[in-house]
């Protein structure tokens, strides 16, 4: 799949992509504070995978993905979204009021906002990443 | 700014409907997406512009200092940006696959059910 | 509680097909337990309501925010319609389970008649008007469900939509005057607005109001000129017809009126209407009975004068007229359910409806012949049955109406002397005189349909005896409907009296009528022109013309041009936009043009981009001028506050550039296709469509309509939510509901584009192929 003359699209997908997966990791956690949060941060994933598909191709890109298929993140995306509604209830709250838990031990704040900013990340990543990757399969198919 | 932008978005949707009347097919997707944007800098604009002042509180303070950009139409156009994303590529998937079984650019052509 | 227990009901009925998987044909007498639990539960709390008078509170809150709760009140009215709805749905649950034994729908309808029967015991019970309503819609669906229960037959299938059409237009009536009373009484609680009488009889929304609720409470119980559904609803399967369209789905329309008596009762206008209507509605039940030999046909128009009696008897409103209408009501939901059931093992047994053709099967079922016969008994108003002393009560509360007593007076006679021969059509003409032949050999019904029927007309029989044992239930329930502390004694002999001398003058005529039924009936058939007019051939036009209607509008505004319909849209759009902007508000324009060089260098970027996107020839110029205006856009975010918005814009345009190269170029050139004149028509509505978005811009920014809501979000967002960018914190937490709703919309467009491209249909055959290269 590797085509010739795209050396430098190669060496810069390469190193790019773990950058920016870091980075979307990095938009996704400080977005509570800072500009960044899901959706900015799943696009900067779907921008990294996207980069790294139009430089190796479908197959290879399956590669680096492993096991994971976009459409299962939409789900788990869509999930940990729906989850999030639901501790509130256990507190006699109404539902997706925010609960918050300090973890003992490391300065880091676990909540259901952030639970949710993260099935909002994996949505929009799997949203983008389904699509475009169908679209290049299906062109492959038929040139 | 906000007379200026007035002008501007009652232009790009004025080019919007504009390309959504006409018979070709690409023009259609064109003119969804001068919709899409249009209404997002409506949005963006009728809740009154502001400069330099992002909806930010700076650490260590409860409050940001003096007033900020109002954030609710921020997070309302954020959303309606990516979703319109998703609209515009199951539109033009959508365009894709009548085109390639009804062969015909023409949209006057498109309005048989059976084909 | 009560709450839980009818909404595990729910859940029963939607595990009814497994159960009956697991149980066979045992499911429905073991589902009969259900209900018949219910019923021990509401005669516990007999002694708390029926002997201390004191109503049965079960709060529960539903949705606070809006004032609707789940509080069920239990008082002598709702006790009363709980124990016969519950009462009944363990008999009918028996009996259905042996009429449909082995019916390969009986899971489907055990499941619908179940949640039917919550629906209906949520509805009395409910104290709450949006509650009540809720349930009453529900009673509607699963009557739609049940009427259309063999669904492969399409008169089945047509009564069931015409039930359905009535009684949710009704609903809507109903929902309208449900919430003009609640606005008006300043409450949602039933028991709340009962107190509310006078404030309500005086507000200036008391005419419409009462419109909309009569309107809702005439269809669903079957009073003229809304009678028409009730008979055709009789192609439900039998025990569908004894329980919901004789003993409880259509006296729930009877049940608000009653509910609403204290509330709204005692005008004018309510005795006027009430009165009225009812004894049309009596009259005319009786008198299109005995023009029927369809045994099911007669009980239902015998049922619609019954219904018409219990409305006339709330419109009369006195407390002797009370009294009648809750001993009638109680008397009629026993003796018409025994009767349906009746028909139904006649139906069942013999293979026919028609009472003309059968005869002399008292020697071949003499159980249920002796059972038709106390049913029938009282039916007709004869000692010692219940029926007798609820007529009785009606006919003397009759004589003592305010209004048109005269009028009503003569059509209760007349409706007795015809209810009389029904009576007897329905008791003697099958089971009495020589022995016919019918289509299939009748034998003896098995106990578990008998069981039913008899434990009714038992029941007829032994309150009719013994009336004393139910003087505090019925004091109980009048106190309840607008007549506290009424004495209430009933009892069979009252002396000799007028009411007694017309029973037995209708008792007479009634059996001439019955003996010359035939001749009666063919008279009658003279008529027939005459009800092919009837207010259903004026509901058969309506349907029509809506239908006629839909196709008129589809070929108008939805004939495929995908350009006519943007037109439509974009012009109604324009004139909405452009009434309530130019002609209610006249825009108030305050220039104050404030403008960095640099941004306006931004935003005239963006114009230019918007207007060579719209002359170019090229796709790409098009596409490019489309990227150039994101990019000009995410930068105008960014210099006016909003990084996010910046951010998320700057990606967007660059995934959709990806996607465009993906499958813009794999579609045709641009090409034009319009003629001069339309390009001059598109270019005036576009055109003006701009205008009034920039006016509406203009206008809009001036104007606070209402305080906004972000000053709370930026105040909180530290101190509640623990987050400084407030933009996100608005997303994931003050409004995540919004973001889950959009996320999942993602999610669809993108398993939507999934799915156009890797499921794909047939190739397109050569037929299509020539036809696109003609």
């Amino acid at each position: 799949m590797v085509k010739s003359g795209t050396l430098i699209l190669h060496t810069a997908a390469r190193i790019l992509m773990p950058l920016q997966l870091l980075f979307a990791v990095f938009l996704l956690l400080r977005g509570h504070d800072e500009p960044g949060g899901g959706f900015i941060a799943g696009l900067v994933a779907a921008g990294g995978f996207t980069l790294y598909l139009f430089a190796y191709g479908i197959s290879a890109t399956r590669e680096v993905l492993r096991m994971v298929d976009p459409r299962d993140l939409i789900g788990v995306g869509l999930l940990l979204g729906m989850i999030s509604v639901f501790p509130a209830w256990f507190f006699d709250q109404p539902f997706l009021t925010a609960q918050w838990w300090t973890i003992p031990g490391i300065d880091f704040t676990a909540s259901t906002p952030l639970i949710f900013d993260i099935g909002v990340f994996l949505a929009v990543l799997g949203s983008v990443l389904a699509m475009v990757m169908t679209l290049m399969e299906v062109d492959k198919d038929e040139p | 700014m906000e007379p200026l932008m007035a002008v501007v978005i009652g232009l790009i949707y004025a080019a919007a409907i504009f390309m959504m009347l006409r018979r070709s097919i690409v023009k259609l997707v064109i003119g969804l997406m001068l919709l899409s944007n249009a209404a997002n800098l409506l949005i963006f604009t009728s809740a009154g512009m502001t400069r330099g002042a992002p909806p930010l509180i700076p650490e260590t303070l409860v409050e940001p200092l003096g007033t900020v950009a109002d954030p609710l139409p921020q997070a309302v156009v954020l959303t309606a940006i990516v979703i319109a994303f998703g609209v515009l590529a199951f539109a033009v998937v959508l365009i894709r696959r009548a085109y390639e079984i009804v062969k015909a650019d023409d949209l006057d052509k498109m309005k048989e059910t059976d084909t | 509680m009560m709450q839980i227990a009818v909404l595990s009901g729910f859940v029963l009925a939607a595990f009814a097909p497994l159960l009956y998987r697991w149980l066979g044909q045992r499911t429905a007498a073991i589902m009969a337990l259900y209900p018949l639990a219910i019923v021990v539960w509401l005669l516990a709390q007999w002694s708390t309501v029926v002997t201390g008078g004191e109503p049965v509170w079960l709060e529960m809150a539903w949705v606070p925010g809006m004032d609707i709760t789940l509080t069920f009140l239990i008082d002598g009215l709702a006790l009363l319609f709980g124990l016969l709805i519950a009462g009944i749905g363990v008999l009918v649950l028996v009996y259905a389970g042996e009429y449909l034994r082995g019916h390969p729908d009986l899971p489907r309808f055990l499941a619908i008649i179940t949640a039917f029967m919550m629906s209906m015991l949520g509805l009395v019970l409910a104290d709450n008007l949006v509650t009540l309503f809720v349930f009453w819609e529900l009673t509607s669906i699963t009557s739609y469900l049940l009427i259309g229960f063999n669904h492969t037959d399409i008169s089945a299938r047509k009564a069931a939509l015409q039930g359905l059409f009535v009684t949710v237009a009704g609903g809507l009536a109903l929902m309208a005057g449900v919430v003009m009373l609640g606005v008006a009484g300043e409450s949602w609680s039933l028991a709340e607005l009962t107190t509310r009488g006078d404030q309500l009889r005086s507000h200036a929304l008391y005419t419409p109001m009462l419109i909309c609720l009569l309107l809702g409470a005439f269809t669903k119980s079957a009073q003229f000129p809304f009678h028409f559904w009730l008979p055709n609803a009789m192609a439900a399967p039998t025990p569908v017809s004894a329980y919901l369209h004789s003993a409880t789905m259509v006296k729930a329309g009877i049940y608000l009126m009653a509910r609403l008596q204290p509330s709204l009762g005692g005008t004018d206008l309510w005795v006027v209407t009430l009165s009225l209507v009812g004894g049309v509605t009596m009259f005319t039940g009786a008198f299109l009975a005995v023009r029927h030999t369809n045994v099911k046909k007669l009980l239902a128009y015998s049922t619609i004068m019954a219904l018409g009696t219990l409305t006339m008897l709330l419109g009369i409103g006195t407390e002797g007229a009370l009294i009648a209408f809750v001993t009638f009501l109680l008397a009629h939901s026993l003796y018409k359910g025994a009767l349906f059931m009746v028909a139904g093992i006649l139906d069942h047994e013999t293979g026919t409806k028609d009472v003309t053709a059968m005869g002399g099967l008292r020697a071949l079922m003499p159980i249920t012949a002796g059972v038709a016969l106390v049913a029938a008994l009282s039916l007709a108003g004869v000692p010692p049955l219940l029926g007798f002393i609820g007529k009785e009560l009606m006919l003397d509360s009759v004589m003592n109406a305010s209004h048109y007593k005269a009028l009503l007076l003569l059509l209760a006679f007349m409706a007795a002397i015809l209810t009389i021969a029904v009576a007897a059509i329905v008791a003697l003409r099958p089971f009495f005189g020589e022995q016919r032949q019918t289509p299939r050999a009748a034998h003896e019904a098995p106990l578990a349909m008998l069981f039913g029927p008899a434990v009714l007309a038992g029941a007829s029989l032994l309150l009719g005896l013994v009336p004393g044992s139910l003087d505090r239930l019925v004091g109980v329930t009048v106190a309840g409907i607008g007549a506290a502390g009424a004495d209430v004694h009933l009892a069979l002999w009252h002396g000799i009296n007028l009411p007694l001398l017309l029973s037995l003058a209708a008792l007479a005529l009634g059996w001439v009528t019955y003996r010359r039924w035939d001749r009666v009936r063919a008279r009658l058939a003279y008529l027939d022109p005459l009800m092919a007019r009837g207010p259903e051939a004026a509901y058969d036009a309506v349907m029509l013309g809506v239908a006629g209607g839909a196709e008129w509008q589809t070929r108008l505004l939805q004939n495929g041009y995908m350009r006519n319909y943007v037109l439509v849209m974009v012009a109604t759009l324009i004139a909405l936009l452009g009434n309530s902007l130019l002609l209610r508000h006249s825009p108030e324009i305050a220039f104050q043009l404030d403008v960095h060089f640099h941004e306006a260098v931004v935003v005239s970027l963006m114009a230019m981009a918007a207007l060579f996107a719209t002359i170019t020839r090229s796709r790409l110029g098009a596409v490019a001028s489309v990227g150039i205006m994101g990019f000009s856009i995410a930068l105008t975010f960014i210099l006016f506050s909003a990084p996010d918005l910046g951010i998320t814009q700057l990606l967007v345009e660059t995934l959709t550039v990806i996607l465009l190269v993906l499958v813009l170029f794999r579609l045709p050139r641009f090409a034009s296709l319009s003629t001069p004149l339309e390009r001059i028509r598109d270019l005036l509505v576009a055109g003006s469509m701009g205008v009034l978005i920039t006016l509406l811009v203009l206008t809009s920014w001036g104007i606070d309509q209402f305080i906004p809501i972000s000053g709370y979000m930026v105040d909180n967002s530290v101190p509640l939510a623990h987050g400084r960018n407030i933009v996100n914190v608005i997303l994931v937490d003050y409004r995540a509901l919004d973001t889950l709703g959009e996320i999942f919309v993602l999610a669809l467009a993108a398993i939507g584009v999934v799915a156009m491209l890797k499921l794909r249909a047939a190739k397109p055959t050569d037929e299509t192929k020539g036809r696109s290269d003609g």
